[in-house]
């Protein structure tokens, strides 16, 4: 088992490594650089900047050299925010994103798997056709349409919870983003739960369960969910990656210093570290995420084993 | 043994069993008493689709959720159906247990035989999981699982199909129950697993003494185990009594039609001037088994050098358990695997030619398969899947012309050519089987592997398919790889015959000889497996 999960770390490498050559390149394609202003600097300030910033040299050596200090996990200095190195800004931001993320992902799944066990368990009766109805509705309906219609209701008529900010990461602060970043999950999460859970309930050795008179929890929970789980699993492999890298529109309407206004800052200032920086986070967490699933699936069903 | 003297433990009366569907209702059992008495083996035996087993889903609350039933079940003095689960499940697993016909999937692949065998004790006798273990323990003794203590924490994938159904049996037996439900329990095994099987079953009725319900469509292992036999066709019982007079002196038609049903007469030899049409020479077939980097190399010979030469018009068996290579060898004669040695068809060799070259010759070595359901396309018309060969193999015929062989391919396999519009869900298994074949004719081939196209079908049903395939062969001329694990209907095809085990050929000869006077002790194993029935109604008789 640890030979698997050392054999997937190691080959994560080469991949990390493409990653980085081609967004590294294609970046650089990009018309403008990070110090294309609308009012042009001074020629020699410019050239000083190049200087510092290693913008004069050629392309090539600009790769190697961000290459080496990749190596040693130094993401460099941001081009944009001009006092703070990557590693500062990622530092502060990205521990934020995942517990946002997190909890989004844990009330999805909880949430969503009720909804979805309760529908299949009614299955084509009046709460299986709401549950589905309003999950078609989660899904359908955007993140910045949701988001401030809860904040009107909740925050400004009922003055319930804070309308935006992290202040630290109070409860009552998360309360509104996690809520608005699980909504369509949760649904995403009651579909595939209610589709695999009817399948599994209909399964020759659930029938068997029956036959021999277990209790319900047993029948639903014991022998039906844990086999009807795993499409699930697979599913939030890729979600958890993008829920835990954060969201740019989350973020923004609600005023908290995640890491996913930097994919759009950076990108829109030509901030070359702060674009390649966003991008090998979001690649190691897609990577460790799928390594994360395949264990959950050794875990749960024995017929896979890593040995 | 007089029956009068005995107990009633479960009993049946006037169950009516409707399905609601999108079509309709549909009246699956109208109005069918059974009962059983302690100690009694019963057999309630019919075609598919006779309502046999939806009988006892009924009398045990097992039904779809679109079933509904009227009538008594009587357990105890008790009408038990339409009982709430809760007051249900005191007798269903405890009382009265079932096992059921597919071994494979019957059990939790999650977890392991132990905790399954575990649960019932658990939740009926009270018992701590640490007890029930124990308990399990000495069940899986008792219907002699090997090496217990070890199968104890194994996982369902890691044993056998007839070890699964035997610790299916242990299940059931674990809270000594009073009547035990066999539905079909012995159909998706082998023949000499078969037997153990219902030697097991015996062995233990006779020890524990309950009552047994056995359904089954097969008459051999009727007048093999049960004391009482109800024969049941579309939802009713035709007929009932004991086992000797039933077989003995049927009365209703559909009794004497089932009894009849064993596929029977022989297939006239072809004269030795026949050409030789296919010749294999030593081939072998090797699977690299969980095979890695920096692993030992681990190979199984599927297929062990094996030779042999049919001349046209000739049909040879093969037989053999499932896993002894039977199919795996039938695929390589068709070049569909890469295998070593040397076949010959037609004076062309064929190994080592790849798929496009072989594209020619397809056309005229066909390939029918086991599952009548798996095998045609759900999304094509039957006519559409009839002549799709014809766009390859004869790309001059015009859609008018296909349709036109289609429908003569449809009408020598008995079926109406106004059908060919409909889809494959539209047709029982039999005329599925049947449209597999037309499909396969309509190319007029020469050579034609059958892997099994009888296995999935009901007796009735093939010995139809029996005399149809030897009708096609007497008009076509055409040449037979029969592959079967079915003694019977072997018997009724092939000229000669091939034992499989392991890989290897243990025994060859013609089909008479082979089952008259056999020499190797597996097909003594085997034949004794499946003709106990004949003997056992010489004894009776």
């Amino acid at each position: 088992m640890l030979r698997y999960v050392f054999g997937r770390l190691l080959g994560a490498i080469p991949t990390l490594f493409l990653i980085v050559t081609i967004s590294f390149f294609l970046i650089r394609i990009a018309p403008g650089g990070p110090f294309d202003l609308e009012r042009p600097l001074e020629a020699k300030v410019m050239e000083n900047l190049n200087k510092i910033y290693h913008l004069n040299e050629p392309l090539w050596n600009q790769y190697l050299l961000y290459l080496q200090s990749v190596a040693r996990l130094d993401f460099g200095p941001s081009f944009y925010f001009r006092d703070f190195s990557i590693n500062e800004l990622f530092a502060e931001s990205l521990p934020i994103s995942i517990q946002l993320g997190l909890s989004a992902l844990c009330l999805a799944l909880i949430v969503g798997g009720i909804l979805g066990v309760a529908a299949a368990l009614r299955q084509n009766r009046p709460a299986d056709y709401s549950i589905m109805a309003a999950a078609t509705l989660g899904v359908t309906i955007p993140n910045f349409v949701v988001a401030p219609i809860l904040t009107l209701i909740l925050g400004v008529w009922l003055g319930w919870l804070p309308v935006g900010g992290w202040n630290g990461g109070a409860f009552v602060n998360r309360v509104l983003p996690v809520v608005t970043l699980a909504l369509p999950q949760i649904a995403v999460v009651a579909r595939l739960t209610r589709g695999s859970m009817i399948e599994a309930l209909r399964s020759n050795h659930v029938r068997t369960a029956r036959a021999y008179g277990l209790t319900s929890y047993m029948i639903v929970v014991v022998h039906a969910l844990r086999g009807a789980i795993l499409p699930v699993v697979s599913y939030l492999g890729p979600a958890a990656a993008a829920l835990l890298t954060g969201s740019v529109v989350i973020e923004t309407i609600f005023g908290i210093p995640g890491i996913g206004r930097y994919f759009v800052q950076g990108a829109l200032n030509r901030d070359y570290t702060l674009v390649m920086g966003t991008v090998v986070v979001v690649a190691c967490f897609v990577i460790l995420f799928n390594l994360v699933v395949d264990l959950l699936y050794a875990l749960l069903d024995p017929r896979v084993r890593y040995d | 043994m007089t029956s009068e003297t005995k107990k009633t433990v479960l009993s049946i009366k006037d169950l009516k069993v409707d399905f609601e569907t999108a079509t309709g209702t549909i009246n699956a059992v109208q109005g069918v008493d059974i009962h059983v008495q302690a100690g009694e083996t019963v057999a309630i035996v019919g075609e598919s689709g006779s309502g046999k087993s939806q009988t006892m889903m009924a009398a045990m609350g097992l039904l779809a959720s679109n079933g509904r039933t009227r009538g008594e079940v009587i357990y105890e003095g008790r009408n038990i159906l339409g009982l709430p689960v809760g007051k249900l499940n005191k007798i269903r697993g405890a009382k009265i247990t079932m096992i059921f016909q597919e071994p494979m999937t019957s059990l939790d692949p999650l977890y392991t035989i132990g905790r399954q065998l575990a649960e019932p004790m658990v939740v009926h006798g009270g018992l701590s999981w640490k007890a029930a273990k124990a308990k399990a323990l000495d069940l899986l003794k008792l219907v002699n699982i090997p090496e217990p203590e070890r199968k104890i924490n194994a996982y369902p994938y890691e044993m056998s199909g007839g070890q699964r159904q035997r610790v299916m049996i242990a299940m059931s037996l674990a809270n000594d129950p009073d009547v035990l439900i066999a539905d079909e329990p012995t159909t998706a095994l082998d023949v000499t697993t078969q037997a153990q099987i219902l030697d097991l079953l015996a062995d233990l009725q006779k020890r524990l003494g309950m009552a047994v319900i056995f359904i089954t469509h097969d008459l051999g292992i009727v007048r093999r185990i049960a004391d009482r036999v109800y024969v049941m066709k579309t939802g009713e019982v035709v007929e009932n009594g004991d086992t000797g007079q039933i077989f003995n002196r049927p009365a209703h038609p559909y009794t004497r039609m089932l009894l009849d049903a064993e596929p029977t007469g022989h297939k006239l030899p072809v004269p030795d001037s026949a050409p030789v049409l296919l010749e294999a020479q030593k081939v072998a077939v090797e699977f690299e088994l969980d095979s890695g980097f920096l692993k030992p190399r681990h190979v199984l010979r599927a297929v062990d050098n094996i030779s042999f030469s049919l001349r046209k018009g000739q049909t040879l068996g093969i037989v053999g358990e499932s896993g002894s290579g039977k199919s795996t060898l039938g695929r390589a004669v068709l070049n569909l695997l890469p295998a070593g040695g040397r076949v010959v068809f037609h004076g062309q060799q064929i190994t080592g030619k790849s798929r496009a070259e072989m594209r020619a010759l397809r056309k005229d070595m066909q390939l029918i398969f086991q599952d009548p359901f798996g095998s045609l396309s759900p999304r094509m018309t039957v006519g559409q899947i009839i002549s799709e060969g014809l766009m390859v193999h004869e790309p001059s015929l015009s859609g008018r012309q296909r349709d036109e062989r289609a429908c003569q391919a449809l009408e020598e396999v008995s079926l109406d050519p106004a059908m060919r519009n409909r889809y494959p869900h539209e047709f029982s298994g039999g005329q599925r089987q049947r449209i597999a074949i037309a499909r396969t004719m309509v190319l007029k081939p020469e050579l034609v592997v059958l892997d099994e196209p009888t296995s999935a079908l009901d007796r009735t049903i093939q010995k139809q398919v029996v005399e149809l395939l030897r009708d096609l062969q007497k008009a076509h001329g055409l040449t037979y790889l029969f592959i079967s694990h079915d003694l019977a209907v072997v018997r009724a095809i092939s000229d000669t015959v091939m034992v499989m085990q392991r890989g290897k050929v243990v025994e060859a000869g013609t089909a008479d000889a082979i089952f008259e006077a056999p020499k190797c002790d597996y097909t003594k194993e085997l034949i004794g497996a499946a003709m106990l029935t004949q003997q056992q109604m010489m004894e009776t008789a």
